[in-house]
């Protein structure tokens, strides 16, 4: 054995390289199937930014199908509902620049909750059929209601309404829900015309 | 740090400061009763938790301690009629909150019998069931009295793997001004311990620390007297504020800090406000609900200071002019102490369980604040804050909204005593900040959960569809399997003659189409369509 080894060190080092690229290679192989990641953790963890309303205003039919597509090189500022703070977490995920929303997909608005005026419902079923999450509740020719707790807000009931008796109506704020304001920042209070217009149209 | 403690050594807090006390104007007077007043305006949320559900009905009568609203889930507390009268109304009513909104509140117009309805004491209270002392206590309606109204009886309940070795009365009152708990020390310490023995009787600590700063020296000897043989360890410690906020508190007579994020229960202690003792006292001694407290009224715009016994509902302008309020347009309605109370909007809204004081100050007394500089980055206020979080840090990502370093830096742990903003030179509103970013925090964790529940429904659906499509598929395929196995069976059961017919007549076409090509190629090809009849 040792003699082979002195006698031919290229055919042994060969050998040895060749061995090894073996093992390892079967290594990685088993890895890659035993410890296989089911689908694409990134667009799981984009799913999880996006605020789930699955409004379609990014023109994807719910936030997994635009999670995927920004994945895939999508741009990140279709999402309204998410605003610039959603973009802002997207773009800190995705080590990208923050961009401004996409005003061709709306404006960050107010949170919303749809309320069905009942006595004008026919029950036709269109709303509870275009809802995404099951938020309404009724049957055929018989009263709808929204479920306020599950509405997401995404209007998407608005439009299939044949006597247009959805409203959406921005969520007040209640007691539990108030709070208090970031306080106007110091530096603007240091020059007086900064804090008070009036004093400076007086001046002009 | 395992050594064994001489008995009454006290710890020292991190940062803490020392403003002026103001505590003399309202002491030296016996505790004062309140009248009753005309109407009762009592808000169903009055502490923290769900606010209670209304049991009675508007234009009912109700007797002096009847309950008029039920807890409504765990942390919860129940609500009762301070004194006889008719409900006129449970409708919103502007309440005591710096928001200055409106909240569901019953209404009671008195009748000024002040009649009281049934009383349910307990005789021996080492006599009942621990669940049934606890569940009494709760249906008391008793809250934190001390400012943060956490519901008292869910205190009392700690997990079984965590016994309480501890229990801790807070009588430190740190907070200027504010003197009722010393006014209620000095005159009932008798009560107050006897509250302290239900706590002990239901918790069955090894030792009790009752912690008191060392400006009542009068407090503490009044609890000394009524001690007799218990072996409660009254211990008294420098003044500073804030050392009554229960974990600095827990650290000054324990030298134990609270983990970031747990509970004073995870190192085994409870840590209960002397007012709440004393209201358990009156609720398991006497059987009365809470519906009184004593409230502290002081400030330079008001004739007569001191502390009084007022019933919950009470409106503070009531309360206020009784003793001789005179409101200047400058002047400012503070509920709780200079440090960590806040300006109510009108005096027209009600006392709650958890007003400890009213702070009616002039304009000169106590001044609007100063408006806000730049930050010099001297750290004062690292060096006053008792939490030993880094104000500074917090202040700069509260403006940048970089909420993920702010948790980073424990904002949770902010107990908003506002001693960094008392010592800012810039006069910067620290604690505004950190309360707005604590909401938003809040608000962002709960739009988490509401998203997460959003995509749980939003995908079930997505399945439910698919799994509709596919059945429908199924079934379709399934007529067009029975459809197609009926034909067959159809072709099957007809007679031999018709099949062979048909086929024939095909054979017949092709052959037609066979002999008209033959034609056009040329004459002599036969075979071909004779093959093809041959094989049919």
């Amino acid at each position: 054995m040792m003699e082979f080894a002195t006698e031919y060190p290229f055919w042994v080092a060969v050998i040895v390289l060749l061995s090894m690229c073996a093992i390892f290679g079967g290594l990685l192989g088993f890895a890659s199937i035993k410890f296989k990641v089911e689908g694409n953790p990134i667009v799981d963890q984009i799913n999880d930014i996006l605020p789930q309303t699955q409004c379609g205003q990014c023109s994807y039919p719910g936030c997994k199908p635009y999670a995927e597509a920004i994945a895939n090189g999508e741009a990140i500022n279709k999402c309204p509902p998410g605003g610039e703070a959603g973009i802002q977490a997207l773009a800190d995920l995705l080590d990208m620049e923050p961009i401004p929303l996409d005003a061709e997909h709306g404006a960050e608005a107010v949170r919303t909750v749809a309320y069905i005026r009942e006595d004008e419902c026919i029950g036709c079923t269109k709303c509870i059929q275009a809802c995404p999450v099951d938020a309404i509740l009724g049957a055929a020719k018989l009263m709808h209601t929204v479920i306020a707790d599950e509405c997401t807000g995404c209007d998407l009931c608005v439009e299939p309404c044949p006597v247009d008796c959805i409203d959406m109506l921005p969520i007040e704020v209640d007691l539990q829900h108030w709070a208090w304001e970031l306080p106007p920042s110091a530096e603007a209070n240091l020059i007086v015309t900064d804090r008070n217009p009036r004093v400076s149209g007086e001046a002009a | 740090m395992n050594a064994p403690h001489k008995k009454g050594q006290t710890w020292d807090i991190h940062g803490g400061i020392h403003p002026p006390e103001n505590k003399t104007q309202s002491l030296g007077k016996p505790i004062m009763q309140a009248a009753v007043p005309a109407q009762l305006i009592l808000p169903l949320s009055q502490s923290i938790g769900a606010p209670a559900e209304p049991c009675v009905e508007p234009g009912e009568h109700v007797l002096k301690g009847q309950l008029i609203a039920q807890a409504a889930g765990f942390v919860s507390v129940p609500l009762h009629a301070p004194s006889s009268g008719r409900v006129t109304a449970i409708e919103d009513r502007p309440i005591a909150h710096s928001s200055g909104m409106s909240a569901p509140c019953i209404v009671i117009d008195t009748d000024g019998e002040d009649r009281w309805g049934e009383r349910t004491p307990i005789a021996d209270y080492t006599a009942v069931e621990r669940t049934e002392l606890i569940n009494h206590i709760r249906n008391a309606g008793i809250a934190g009295m001390g400012g943060a109204g956490f519901p008292t009886a869910v205190k009392l309940n700690p997990p079984a793997d965590k016994p309480i070795t501890t229990l801790i009365i807070n009588a430190t009152e740190c907070e200027p001004y504010i003197t009722a708990d010393h006014a209620l020390i000095l005159e009932r310490a008798g009560d107050i311990l006897q509250g302290v023995d239900v706590l002990t009787h239901l918790l069955q600590p090894a030792r009790i620390l009752i912690g008191l700063e060392d400006n009542k020296p009068d407090a503490a000897a009044a609890l000394r007297d009524s001690l007799r043989d218990r072996p409660y360890q009254v211990i008294e410690f420098p003044t500073k504020y804030p050392s009554g906020g229960e974990k600095q508190l827990i650290e000054i007579l324990t030298g134990k800090q609270v983990p970031s994020g747990g509970l004073p229960a995870d190192l085994g202690i409870v840590c209960q406000n002397i007012g709440t003792c004393y209201a358990i006292k009156r609720a398991v001694v006497d059987g009365e609900p809470l519906i009184s407290r004593i409230t502290t009224l002081t400030g330079n715009a008001l004739k007569t200071l001191g502390n009084t016994e007022v019933l919950l509902g009470t409106t503070m302008q009531t309360l206020l002019e009784a003793h001789g309020w005179q409101p200047t347009p400058q002047s400012r309605l503070i509920m709780g102490g200079p440090m960590m109370g806040f300006t109510v909007h009108s005096a027209n809204v009600p006392i709650v369980k958890t007003t400890n004081c009213l702070l009616a100050p002039t304009a000169e007394e106590l001044p609007p604040p100063h408006l806000a500089q730049a930050c010099i980055r001297c750290g004062m206020c690292a060096e006053a804050c008792p939490a030993s979080l880094l104000p500074q840090q917090l202040y700069w990502y509260s403006r940048a909204r970089e909420y993920e370093q702010l948790e980073a830096h424990n904002i949770a742990d902010c107990i908003e005593c506002g001693a960094c903003s008392y010592v800012c030179p810039s006069n910067i509103p620290l604690v505004q900040y950190y309360r707005a970013s604590k909401a938003e925090l809040r608000e962002r964790a709960e739009e988490h959960i509401k998203a997460e529940h959003s995509r749980q429904r939003f995908e079930f659906r997505q399945e439910r569809l698919e799994a509709a499509e596919r059945e429908k598929e199924a079934k379709k395929a399934a007529r067009k399997a029975a459809a197609a196995k009926r034909a067959a069976q159809k072709e099957a059961s007809t007679p031999d003659g018709d099949n062979s017919a048909a086929t024939a007549k095909q054979a017949e076409i092709e052959a037609a189409v066979a002999r008209a090509k033959a034609k056009k190629v040329g004459i002599g090809q036969p075979a071909h369509s004779d093959d093809n009849e041959v094989g049919n």
